[in-house]
C-alpha cells in the first residue's frame, strides 16, 4: 500500500513571549493512500496543528513529514505553495467561501490560482458542482445557500483541481446531524472514489464511523490508533 | 485572479462605496481648490493677457507686479521710441478712480487709458459699440462684469439694469459716456474696468507730475527682443520686460508676498489627509475583514505576489473610479459657477496633480493592506 502521509518524530513548539508551548510531541503517523483517516481528540490537543503541518501550511519544529513521498521541509517557499496548490485540497469548518463569488466561481478558485483560464475553470467547476448535487445552484451566492449546501460547494472546491490529498477541519461541526451525514456520505462517495486520501480532523463523534483508520490525540501526542471507532473505544476500555 | 479581486471589492458594497466616497472627496478637494487658486492667480495677470500686441512693457524699475503702479514721466515715451530696434511705442495709463453711480454711491474702478491713434491696449473683444467711438467726446468703454454688476443701475425694486451704450457716468466730477461694452479677463479685485483714451484718462484722475504707467513697445522685425529690452533698460533706467516676464513677475509676487498659496495649500493638504485617512482606514478594514479569505487563498496555493496584485488592482480600481468622480464633480462645480464671480480654471496640469496625489493615497492604502496580507499565515484558516 502506498503511503499518502508519513510523519516521523514531528514536534511543533510555539513560542509566546518567554513561554514555550509544545503543540506536537514526537508524532509518528502513517496514512495509506486512498483511505479516510480521522484525527480525533479534545480541543487543544494538537489536531489542527498536525493537519496544518501535513497540509504544508505550517512548518514543524523538528521531524519529517512526507506527503506522497515529498519531504515538505525540503521545499522552498514557492515550491511548497505550488505543491500545495496542485496536490492538496481543503475543506474548512466555516466553509471559507468568498461571499461575493457565485458557487461556480468559488469552486473555480483553485484552478484560477493555478493559471487555468476562467472559462475552462468555470466549466470544470460546474461539472464538479453537478457531482456534489448542486448543478442547478452554480449561480447562487454563498448567502443564498444553506450550511450543508455551502459545505458541498467547499467540497467541490477541494476536489476541482483533483488533488491527491484532501484535509478537512471539522467539516460537520457547523452542520446539523442529518446534513453532517449527507456531507460525509458525499465525501466518501466523491472524494475517495477517485483514490484520493482524506484526512479529517473532528471531535464530532457522530461521524467517527466513516473512518477507515482513526487516531486519538491528546496533549500533542497520538495516544491510540485503530481501524475503526469501536476498536479505538475498546482500546480505551482495555487501558482503563 | 483579477476578476476575483474586483468581485471581492465590489461585493462588499458598504466598504466599496465608502472607499469611492473617500477618494472622490479627496480628488474633488484636490482639483477644485487648486482650480480656484489657479483661476485666481490667472486673474492677477489677466490684464497683461488682454493686451496682446506689444513685445515689451516698459515699467518703473521698482515695479513688482501689474497693479504696482509707479508712474513715469511722459517723456519716457519719446525716449523709448528713439531706441534702436523699437518699431513703435505707445503710452498706457492704468490707475484707480471713483465712479459716481446713479444712486449717489461711488464705485472704485480701474481706469485704463490707451493710445488714441493706434488703440493699442484696447480690450480684446467688444460686445457692443465700436472701438473707434472711443475717440468721441467723454467716451468710455466698460467691461462686461462692471456693466452688469457694480456699475449697473440699481432700481428701487432691487433689480439691476446693466450699463448700455449711451448711458452716462461721472468720474471725478467729469462726465463719461458709455460707447461700448467689452469682454475682458476678470481682474483679481473684480473691479469694473473703464477704457478710454490716454489723454482723457489722465484728465479724469487728479493731476500729478507723472502719469504714464506703462510704455508698450514693439520690436522691429528681426531684432532680438532681449537685446532691445536691455538697450531700453540701459538707456532709460527703466525696466523692459516681455509680456511673459511681466506675467511671471506678477504671479511670483502673489505667490511669495500674499497668503493665498498657503490658504489654498492648507485646503489641499486637508483634502489629502482626510482622503488618505478615510481611504487607508476603510481599505485596511476591508482587507482585515477578508484576512481569512486571503489566508484560504494562500492555503490553496495563491502566491504572495498574486495576492499583492489583487490588492493593487483593488486599490487602483477604487482610485481611478474615485478620481474620475472627484474630477467630474470639480468640473461640474466649475461649470455651474462659470457665470459667477468665482475664479475657476482647470488645466491638464491640475488633472495630473490630483491624479498623482490620488495615486499616493491609494498606494498608502494598498501598502498597509499588502503588509497585512503578506504576513498572514495560511494556517489561520484552521483557527475557528
Amino acid at each position: 500500500m502506498t503511503l499518502a502521509i508519513d510523519c516521523k518524530e514531528i514536534t511543533k513548539t510555539y513560542v509566546t513571549g518567554e513561554q514555550e508551548v509544545q503543540a506536537l510531541r514526537g508524532i509518528e503517523l502513517e496514512v495509506d493512500a486512498g483511505s479516510l483517516f480521522m484525527l480525533v481528540g479534545p480541543s487543544g490537543c494538537g489536531k489542527t496543528t498536525l493537519i496544518s503541518v501535513m497540509a504544508g501550511i505550517l512548518m514543524q519544529t523538528s521531524g519529517s513529514c512526507q506527503v506522497y513521498g515529498q519531504e515538505l521541509a525540503e521545499l522552498n517557499g514557492g515550491d511548497l505553495v505550488s505543491f500545495r496548490g496542485k496536490n492538496i485540497g481543503f475543506v474548512f469548518q466555516q466553509f471559507n467561501l468568498l461571499p461575493s463569488l457565485t458557487a461556480a466561481e468559488n469552486v473555480a478558485v483553485p484552478l484560477i490560482i493555478q493559471g487555468v483560464k476562467n472559462k475552462v475553470a468555470y466549466d470544470r467547476a460546474r461539472e464538479v458542482l453537478d457531482r456534489v448535487g448542486l448543478g442547478d445552484r452554480w449561480q447562487s451566492l454563498p448567502n443564498q445557500l444553506s450550511g450543508g449546501q455551502q459545505q458541498r460547494v467547499a467540497i467541490a472546491r477541494a476536489l476541482v483541481h483533483e488533488p491527491r490529498l484532501i484535509v478537512c477541519d471539522e467539516p460537520t461541526s457547523a452542520l446539523d446531524h442529518r446534513t453532517g451525514q449527507v456531507v460525509m456520505d458525499l465525501m466518501r462517495e466523491v472524494a475517495l472514489a477517485d483514490g484520493r486520501t482524506l484526512v479529517i480532523v473532528t471531535h464530532d463523534s457522530r461521524i467517527f464511523s466513516y473512518a477507515d483508520r482513526i487516531a486519538q490525540m491528546d496533549d500533542g501526542q497520538i495516544i491510540a490508533i485503530a481501524d475503526d471507532w469501536q476498536q479505538l473505544e475498546g482500546m480505551h476500555h482495555h487501558a482503563a | 485572479m483579477n476578476s476575483i479581486a474586483l468581485k471581492m471589492l465590489i461585493g462588499d458594497t458598504t466598504k466599496y462605496v465608502s472607499l469611492i466616497i473617500g477618494i472622490t472627496f479627496a480628488a474633488l478637494i484636490m482639483t477644485q481648490q487648486p482650480s480656484i487658486f489657479w483661476g485666481l492667480m490667472t486673474r492677477t495677470y489677466g490684464f497683461i493677457d488682454d493686451i496682446g500686441y506689444p513685445d515689451l512693457w516698459v515699467v518703473d524699475p521698482e515695479a513688482r507686479y501689474i497693479d504696482d503702479v509707479k508712474p513715469m514721466s511722459d517723456t519716457m515715451l519719446q525716449r523709448v521710441r528713439s531706441i534702436e530696434g523699437v518699431r513703435w511705442a505707445t503710452p498706457l495709463f492704468k490707475g484707480s478712480t471713483e465712479v459716481l453711480l446713479s444712486d449717489g454711491s461711488f464705485e472704485n474702478s480701474t481706469l485704463v487709458g490707451i493710445d488714441s491713434t493706434t488703440m493699442i491696449g484696447a480690450p480684446p473683444k467688444l460686445l457692443s459699440g465700436q472701438l473707434t467711438d472711443l475717440r468721441m467726446a467723454d467716451a468710455v468703454i466698460v467691461n462686461e462684469e462692471g456693466a452688469k454688476e457694480r456699475l449697473a443701475r440699481q432700481m428701487p425694486d432691487g433689480n439691476k439694469i446693466p450699463l448700455q451704450v449711451g448711458d452716462t457716468l461721472e468720474i471725478n466730477e467729469k462726465r463719461a459716456v458709455v460707447v461700448g461694452v467689452a469682454q475682458t479677463s476678470r481682474s483679481f479685485q473684480s473691479r469694473p474696468v473703464l477704457y478710454t483714451t490716454y489723454e482723457r484718462a489722465v484728465n479724469y484722475v487728479p493731476q500729478q507730475r507723472r502719469l504714464l504707467t506703462f510704455v508698450l513697445a514693439k520690436v522691429k522685425d528681426g531684432e532680438n527682443i532681449d537685446l532691445v529690452a536691455k538697450r531700453i533698460s540701459d538707456q532709460t533706467g527703466m525696466k523692459a520686460v516681455t509680456s511673459q516676464q511681466f506675467k511671471d513677475m506678477t504671479f511670483n509676487h502673489y505667490m511669495k508676498r500674499t497668503g493665498i498659496p498657503i490658504n489654498f495649500g492648507v485646503a489641499v493638504l486637508l483634502g489629502f489627509v482626510i482622503g488618505a485617512v478615510v481611504t487607508g482606514q476603510t481599505f485596511y478594514a476591508f482587507t482585515h475583514e477578508n484576512l481569512k479569505q486571503y489566508a484560504a487563498l494562500k492555503a490553496m496555493g495563491a502566491r504572495a505576489g498574486t495576492l499583492m496584485r489583487m490588492i493593487v488592482l483593488q486599490a487602483i480600481s477604487v482610485g481611478v473610479m474615485g478620481w474620475c468622480l472627484g474630477v467630474g464633480c470639480a468640473a461640474l462645480f466649475g461649470y455651474s459657477m462659470r457665470k459667477s464671480i468665482l475664479a475657476f480654471k482647470m488645466s491638464p496640469e491640475l488633472f495630473l496633480f490630483s491624479g498623482f496625489v490620488t495615486l499616493i493615497i491609494v498606494s498608502i492604502a494598498a501598502l498597509i493592506s499588502i503588509v497585512k496580507v503578506i504576513r498572514v499565515e495560511p494556517a489561520l484558516v484552521f483557527k475557528g
